[in-house]
């Protein structure tokens, strides 16, 4: 083999190598809900599929009532990934394209805000919450997280990127300010859309401290909870198979929604890295 | 269609003053050029007439209306921007209709004029695409259809040419003179580039930093330019200039370094003055050297097929006095020196104080 080989060689097995690494546990939890109980707990541990799956998602659907949580956590990524799109790109049109008093200060304050990581701000929200009557609702589990830097950033950068031209050709066409919104910036801020929904869905539903803390009856309970809950307590020994294949099932909706958006999602996270 | 009348127009950013009393009328159905180099104002100036920056101080007036509280939708006007400007997620068709669409034109009006106006730029193949799927002479069209629909009466272009090659510029100019002959609308065109100003204009504002060099026509302009700045701005290669100061008799000037040019005749009324001289580069030419009103060092010669340009200066002080003719490609410079003249008619003299042209 000549040189150019051996290194072309040599970075796929390295490559490969890092591939493999990063996809095992993801691959073994696959085969693990394949397995029955006895199976899964053999050692050395069994690396070929079995033939229990569909008996597994059965019985972990059925144990913690997956599809409350589906419908719970499906109303909670979709209506606050929603939300937070219309108040991002509300907010960035007006940071990018208004002159008011207060602006200067306003955009760091938002910043600050959304600085905090989550656990620090808990018990205050938890404390707003609750003299809001909220917990227990879905307003307690999506409210907090309608506000989004991320978001207001994404879309101010985007929009600085338009250029004047575009905004006084609108102006000489008699658009107001709202039209010129509606009509140009947020068609043109589709990718970006995409993009930010992807990343809020499958934030949203990866939630589990926040709903854990907020709700306390079964028919509000998140996904995350009802994995945790198949963990039962009392058992000695977990159903690993039964637990995996409940992981399994929580893992297909933002898989699904990845793929939907998948090309207008790369090319929103491109568009941020070019400008 | 409309005039426009702009009446001792200011602008001020802040401190910074962008135009400083700027006044001209234009003619009804009239093809004006705004020209001067980047940074004078011009653009500002015509956003001022579109609506898009108010109004410091002054009065801008199209068809005998004051505008200067005027949105820009409601002054009857269209402009045409050096980026095109198109929306890029419409069609040809939307970008067009856009603005008829908001103000609530009835849809089979706004498909004639659509219509009418794609003809006219031969768009009508095109009207389904996206902008991204246009060159950039049609893109360019676009954004002319865009302003035509609207049946102005006035159209406003801010450099619309700068982003197109040489060849489709040229092609695009010719385009654009058919256009305004065929629509005879009044015209306001901002561009940098002088050569664009000479070959549209009917007229042409002149500027620099804020302020009138000169209003003209194209041929007056070049023919005789009112300040330094405009004799200077105006014509490739630029008009060679010499500082001096003229003898007594007024028959000669002499420039640093003991540059000499004579005079083809006297100006004893402006004798013993300090002035600027100014002679095209393709108004000097070769003779005898009896006949001579200044002897050219010559430095170096671009040869340009039919003419050369021969670069060179006279007297000692090679930085002052540079000067350049455009000669017939067969004279030869003898022994690194040529012999010139010009005649009176070409010459120009200028206060160099205040930089105004002496009317001899």
């Amino acid at each position: 083999m000549t040189p150019r080989l051996w290194k072309a060689g040599a970075t796929h097995a390295a490559l490969i190598t890092l591939v493999l690494l990063i996809t095992f546990p993801v691959v073994y939890a696959v085969i693990v809900s394949t397995l029955s109980f006895q199976q899964a707990y053999v050692y050395p541990p069994r690396l070929v599929p079995g033939t229990e799956l569909w008996h597994n998602v059965v019985e972990a659907w059925d144990r913690v009532h997956m599809g409350r949580l589906f419908f719970v956590t499906s109303v909670i990524s979709v209506g606050t990934a929603v939300v937070k799109i219309i108040l991002s790109l509300m907010a960035a049109f007006a940071y990018t394209h208004f002159r008011f008093r207060g602006r200067a200060l306003l955009f760091p304050m938002t910043m600050i805000t959304q600085m905090l990581p989550l656990p620090v701000r808990i018990l205050p929200t938890y404390e707003l919450m609750a003299s809001f009557h909220w917990i227990n609702s879905y307003s307690a589990l999506m409210f907090p997280f309608f506000a989004s830097t991320t978001g207001i950033l994404l879309f101010r950068q985007f929009f600085l990127t338009v250029p004047r031209d575009m905004t006084d050709a609108a102006r000489m066409d008699g658009a107001g300010p709202l039209r010129y919104f509606l009509d140009i910036l947020v068609p043109l801020s589709r990718t970006n859309i995409a993009a930010l929904f992807v990343i809020e869905f499958i934030y949203m539903w990866s939630q589990y401290l926040w709903p854990l803390i907020v709700t306390n009856t079964e028919d509000m309970r998140v996904v995350q909870i009802g994995i945790k809950m198949l963990i039962a307590t009392d058992q000695i020994s977990p159903a690993w198979n039964v637990i995996m294949a409940g992981t399994i099932i929580a893992m297909l909706p933002p898989l699904v929604v990845l793929m939907v958006f998948r090309k207008s999602f790369a090319e929103g996270i491109a568009m941020q890295s070019q400008k | 269609m409309a005039a426009v009348s702009i009446r001792n127009v200011y602008k001020s950013f802040g401190d910074v003053k962008v135009i400083q009393g700027i006044s001209m009328d234009v003619a009804d159905g009239e093809f004006v050029v705004i020209v001067g180099p980047s940074g004078c104002g011009k653009s500002t100036l015509l956003r001022m007439v579109a609506g898009l920056e108010t109004i410091s101080s002054g009065e801008i007036a199209i068809g005998g209306r004051v505008v200067n509280d005027l949105q820009p939708k409601d002054r009857n006007i269209a402009m045409v921007f050096q980026n095109y400007a198109l929306y890029p997620h419409m069609s040809v068709h939307d970008n067009m209709a856009y603005g008829l669409k908001i103000s609530g034109m009835s849809k089979s009006e706004i498909a004639a004029r659509v219509n009418r106006a794609a003809d006219i730029l031969e768009l009508s193949k095109l009207l389904k695409r996206r902008p991204r799927e246009l060159s950039g002479g049609q893109r360019q069209r676009v954004a002319m259809g865009r302003a035509i629909v609207r049946e102005p009466t006035v159209f406003l272009f801010d450099e619309p040419l700068s982003n197109l090659d040489a060849k489709l510029r040229v092609q695009m100019r010719e385009e654009l003179q058919a256009l305004h002959q065929r629509l005879r609308t009044t015209t306001l065109y901002v561009t940098h580039d002088q050569v664009e100003a000479m070959t549209l204009a009917q007229r042409m504002l002149v500027m620099s930093i804020g302020k009138t060099e000169q209003i003209g026509a194209p041929l007056e302009v070049y023919t005789k330019p009112a300040t330094i700045f405009v004799a200077g701005f105006i014509g490739s290669p630029p008009m060679n200039l010499v500082p001096g100061r003229l003898d007594e008799a007024g028959a000669a000037l002499v420039g640093e370094g003991g540059a000499r040019i004579q005079l083809p005749q006297a100006y004893p009324e402006l004798g013993a003055r300090s002035l600027t001289l100014g002679v095209r580069p393709e108004h000097l030419e070769a003779c005898a050297d009896k006949d001579a009103l200044l002897e050219l060092q010559v430095d170096f010669i671009e040869l340009l097929g039919s003419d050369s340009l021969v670069h060179g200066h006279i007297g000692a002080d090679k930085g002052r006095t540079r000067v350049t003719a455009r000669l017939h490609a067969s004279v030869k410079a003898r022994n690194g020196r040529t012999s010139l003249r010009f005649s009176a008619e070409n010459l120009h003299l200028f206060d160099s104080e205040t930089g105004k042209r002496f009317e001899a």
